[in-house]
């Protein structure tokens, strides 16, 4: 079960990465990083259900067995507050960029190359 | 939840397989207002796999982020840079990036076949479980006791990004 999952983690990691490289619209490219942080998000949580706890693994570790168990969900938490704090910039840029540039590729925006 | 009956392994490969379809179509439409459509159904896809493996906060948490807030602001910035929207083309590598995604695939895939996991029953011993019965105390509390500077400083990157937001979208008439 938690292969399965991670599974599909990484197929989901892997379109992501491959959207991010291969589309010349940044809201697309913005999207396929969503993609991304969704598929850590799957990983975080199968890890959270499915292994075993540090807690259990050696007695007198600790009795606080949350701790150990909530681990993974409390990072997807913070990865989610991360997302969206930066899509909101990101779209923010993004609608900044139309207006000034009046382009949203990629390949147009090749300033600091030079 | 335990997978013990047929059903819930028909609803997960489904949850799986609506996931990942929707997700490939974002990266493969050349509509970028139909592409964050099916973004919206990706997210929910996973918001559903959530919901069957013992995470029905985040699963909630999902819908409304994911589903509700960044869906709608990805569109709100559609709609905002629609007139400059001269399609979804692709960039020269595209060849290179797929290659680059199947290889990341295919090690990644390798790597978790080959592991060798210490993976917890589908029936969960006894304090796992009750654990998992009362995810968002349990959760409530690890953030404001363990986590608790992580938490703040979350708050101050919203408000930061927010402000940041505002500032960056403001019609300029005074320069």
């Amino acid at each position: 079960m938690l292969e399965r999952l991670l599974i599909i983690s990484a197929i989901l990691f892997c379109i992501g990465l491959y959207g991010v490289l291969s589309r010349r619209h940044i809201i697309a490219v913005i999207m396929s990083v969503e993609i991304m942080f969704n598929a850590v998000n799957v990983a975080l949580v199968a890890f959270s259900r499915y292994t075993v706890p540090a807690a259990l693994r050696f007695p007198g570790a600790g009795t606080d067995v949350e701790r150990f168990v909530l681990e993974g969900q409390t990072l997807a938490v913070f990865v989610i507050v991360v997302a969206a704090a930066e899509v909101a910039l990101g779209l923010a840029l993004i609608i900044a960029l139309a207006r000034q540039r009046d382009t949203i590729h990629i390949s147009d925006l090749s300033t600091l190359r030079r | 939840m335990a997978f013990d009956n047929l059903f819930s392994e028909i609803v997960f490969w489904a949850l799986a397989v609506v996931t990942i379809g929707s997700a490939a179509l974002v990266v493969h439409l050349r509509s970028i207002f139909r592409a964050a459509l099916m973004l919206v159904v990706s997210f929910l896809g996973i918001a559903g796999i959530f919901a069957m493996v013992n995470a029905e906060f985040l699963a909630v948490v999902q819908v409304l982020v994911y589903g509700g807030g960044i869906a709608v602001l990805v569109i709100f910035a559609v709609m905002m840079t629609r007139d400059v929207d001269t399609g979804n083309r692709s960039t020269a590598v595209q060849p290179v990036a797929l290659m680059m995604g199947i290889a990341l695939l295919g090690a990644l895939a390798y790597s978790i076949v080959q592991a060798e996991w210490a993976v917890l029953p589908d029936s969960l011993p006894g304090p796992i479980a009750t654990v998992f019965v009362e995810t968002p105390t349990q959760l409530g509390r690890l953030l404001l006791s363990d986590y608790v500077l992580a938490f703040e400083v979350a708050g101050v990157l919203l408000l930061a990004a927010v402000i940041g937001a505002l500032s960056l979208v403001r019609e300029r008439n005074d320069a």
